[in-house]
């Protein structure tokens, strides 16, 4: 009976983990496959189990929208990624400096990141909107020629986008550079203001090369919020003007679920994977490899 | 694959459950997207007449997205086997399930209540699948229309309603001149299209409508009138205000209200704006056909899925031989704004903006002008339909010329119809 209890105190993590571990293979990768196989069919209003080689993807590469979309995440995740960042490095390295009521101030920028996305592009609607937020509020101000129509203009839409994401990622970014400047070994600052290195020789030369992992890890995470973007366009542009704010993802959910375009929307669908594989593959690769070696 | 098809009908076993319940009488589950105001009101109409005739109604609301969640649920339940007894769904969608064979047709219902000689002909067609009614319309709306502010008009100086594409330039110029927003207009793809779509009879007349928005010509895309149409868009678009940007159609319609916009092109269902608001048809606002001459058709209908066991398929013909009722077509009618399907229904009830439409429809037929639209999922397959919106949208939103426009689109029309 002992025996028994030893051997099901072994076990025991293994069968408790074991159904939610069929079950994400099953409802994750089993669907992967499933999306990744309807791609290569002629799937309209209802899966079609015919398989018909690469036509799907000939289809999606000629539709102008679909570059549209492509150009837009380039775009989008080179912006957002890249200000985000540096706003993030430039108030975390403030921050830093042993300012009072630093809690205050911290929690106030971390706060956008509470918000949902949705709330997010619903507010900056609003403002950015030429007859109800910013420009008319410059209008009544007294500033007649003030213009400013970006959210209604096909050309600087996407930088909408950007405008509101990074200011709902920004402070994450902060965060987690400040966490990172806090693992810092003050040994290391002192030594380098006896060096009479100055403040700004100080973060570049030294500070900042030691937060490479982090460096890493934000753009991680804020490369996969990119490439996900959906609700904070739906919200904020709706995809429009036209669809000059398309994302693969709203492409992909405008195929599937308006057009009846099964196929071409797995095909979208399996490019985006494709992306993400491109980043989150070498990057697992190098910190796997780093852990064992 | 047959593992998927299991997987998708144990996600949709929640939708079985709750239909299993069953009587003698004829059940039947119907599945729409009228949840807001006067459309929720016209279901319970039809809910209501079905429960006098002693059926069970199982009502299966699933709001959102404009039917695309009502669409994926009803994917789920149809793989699953198990369907609803009828589905709100229009135009070539009911052909697309048809082709798939999961529709009913209702042709002993059809016979007995002679649907052929009260339903106008183009209607009736997209109603068949194969020579047989698998679907039963329950309204007419009528999309090229204009609604018009008639004190604005009278302020710009604007005294006859437009007949002719020139004529309406002329009178938006002088609202402009005057200050008033000459077109209220909300800038999304199904309003941009519906724009494009009254254009284009109006330029080309209801035959070149028919060749290139229904059967999708080549030649007739590619045409001089096609360049032509896409012209008078582009004279639109200057006398839409800046901020059309995404503003949903209602919004418009206020600012017709309101005077702050001289016309709307829109169906006939801002006429409910109108109304709600206390507006009384041809004083605090006129309803005009765009140019023309033609009816724009767009019909709400419901498909009857092919489901099983005696008691549902008799609540199906009852549900059929009902929507088709002079009687129920007229309640719900009047509770959405629309016309009946049907052309043999008094009127007196009706506002004078519904009696025109029914003469116009009346006259449309007699002249062969009845076409369906294409904006509004009446006239193409929604994939087909998806390049139109694409295209059109963009061009508004862009300065793309018109010859280009009529390329691309005879490109983007091909690439959807490969599949």
């Amino acid at each position: 009976m002992a025996r028994f209890g030893r051997a099901l105190e072994r076990r025991l993590p293994a069968i408790v983990v074991s159904p939610l571990f069929a079950a994400s293979l099953f409802f994750v990768y089993g669907f992967i496959v499933w999306t990744a196989y309807i791609s290569l069919t002629r799937s309209g209003v209802m899966p079609n189990y015919e398989f018909d080689g690469l036509s799907q993807y000939v289809r999606l590469w000629e539709t102008p929208r679909w570059y549209v979309a492509i150009r837009n995440l380039f775009v989008f995740s080179g912006l957002f990624i890249s200000i985000s960042m540096a706003i993030g490095i430039l108030l975390a390295i403030l921050l830093d400096q042993k300012v009072r009521i630093e809690g205050v101030i911290r929690t106030i920028y971390l706060y956008p990141m509470a918000l949902s996305f949705i709330v997010t592009g619903t507010v900056w609607k609003w403002m950015l909107n030429p007859g109800l937020g910013l420009e008319r509020l410059m209008h009544q101000a007294g500033f007649e020629n003030f213009s400013f129509d970006w959210l209604v203009n096909s050309h600087y839409a996407i930088y909408t986008v950007v405008i509101a994401a990074v200011w709902q990622s920004s402070g994450y970014a902060m965060a987690l550079f400040l966490a990172g400047l806090r693992s810092v070994d003050d040994e290391v600052l002192k030594a380098a203001a006896i060096d009479g290195a100055g403040l700004w020789r100080t973060y570049t030369g030294i500070v900042l090369p030691m937060l490479r992992p982090v460096f890493l890890s934000t753009i991680i995470i804020l490369a996969h919020l990119a490439i996900k973007s959906f609700d904070l366009v739906i919200a904020l542009t709706g995809g429009g003007p036209g669809y000059a704010t398309d994302m693969p993802a709203t492409f992909m959910y405008s195929f599937a679920f308006q057009r009846s375009e099964l196929g071409v929307a797995a095909a979208s669908a399996t490019m985006m994977l494709m992306t993400v594989i491109a980043i989150i593959v070498p990057y697992l690769y190098s910190e796997l490899r780093k852990t064992s070696g | 694959m047959h593992i998927c098809k299991a997987m998708m009908a144990a996600v949709s076993v929640a939708g079985a459950l709750s239909a299993s319940a069953a009587r003698a009488d004829g059940t039947v589950e119907v599945l729409h997207w009228w949840t807001s105001g006067g459309e929720a009101k016209a279901v319970g109409e039809l809910k209501k007449a079905f429960e006098a005739e002693g059926g069970e109604w199982i009502d299966s609301p699933i709001a959102g997205g404009g039917g695309d969640a009502a669409m994926t649920a009803l994917r789920a339940r149809v793989v699953a086997g198990n369907p609803p007894t009828a589905v709100q769904l229009k135009g070539p969608g009911i052909q697309e399930w048809a082709e798939q064979g999961a529709l009913n047709d209702v042709q002993s219902v059809a016979d007995e209540g002679n649907w052929d000689s009260v339903l106008p002909p183009a209607l009736a067609e997209i109603m068949k699948y194969q020579g047989k009614y698998v679907a039963a319309p329950v309204n007419i709306h009528r999309v090229d229309w204009m609604w018009a502010n008639p004190e604005a008009l009278k302020k710009a100086g604007v005294e006859e309603m437009p007949t002719t594409w020139d004529e309406f330039n002329a009178a938006a110029d002088k609202l402009q001149a005057a200050g008033i927003v000459p077109l209220a207009h909300g800038g999304q793809p199904w309003q941009d299209a519906t724009l494009f779509e009254d254009v284009v009879l109006g330029i080309g007349g209801a035959d070149f409508f028919r060749k290139a928005l229904v059967e999708l010509d080549p030649e007739a895309l590619t045409s001089d009138m096609m360049v032509k149409s896409f012209d008078q868009l582009r004279k639109l678009r200057g006398y839409v205000d800046p901020n059309f940007s995404g503003r949903d159609w209602n919004l418009a319609t206020a600012m017709v209200m309101r005077g702050e916009a001289g016309f709307q092109i829109m169906g006939d269902w801002a006429k409910g704006e109108f109304l709600a608001a206390g507006k009384v048809p041809e004083q605090d606002f006129l309803c005009w056909p765009t140019p023309g001459k033609g009816f724009v058709l767009n019909s709400d209908s419901f498909t009857l899925f092919k489901v099983e066991g005696e008691d549902r398929i008799e609540g199906q013909k009852v549900l059929a031989r009902l929507i088709m009722s002079p009687e129920f077509q007229k309640v719900f009618n009047l509770a959405k704004g629309s016309i009946p399907a049907r052309t043999d229904v008094p009127l007196d009830d009706f506002d004078a903006c519904a009696k025109r439409s029914h003469a116009d429809l009346l006259a449309a037929i007699e002249n062969d002008t009845l076409v369906p639209s294409m904006a509004h999922e009446m006239a193409v397959p929604r994939s087909v339909r998806g390049e139109f919106l694409d295209l059109v949208t963009a061009f508004f939103n862009s300065d793309m010329s018109s010859e280009d426009a009529v390329k691309q689109l005879a490109a983007a029309i091909k690439r959807a119809q490969e599949n």
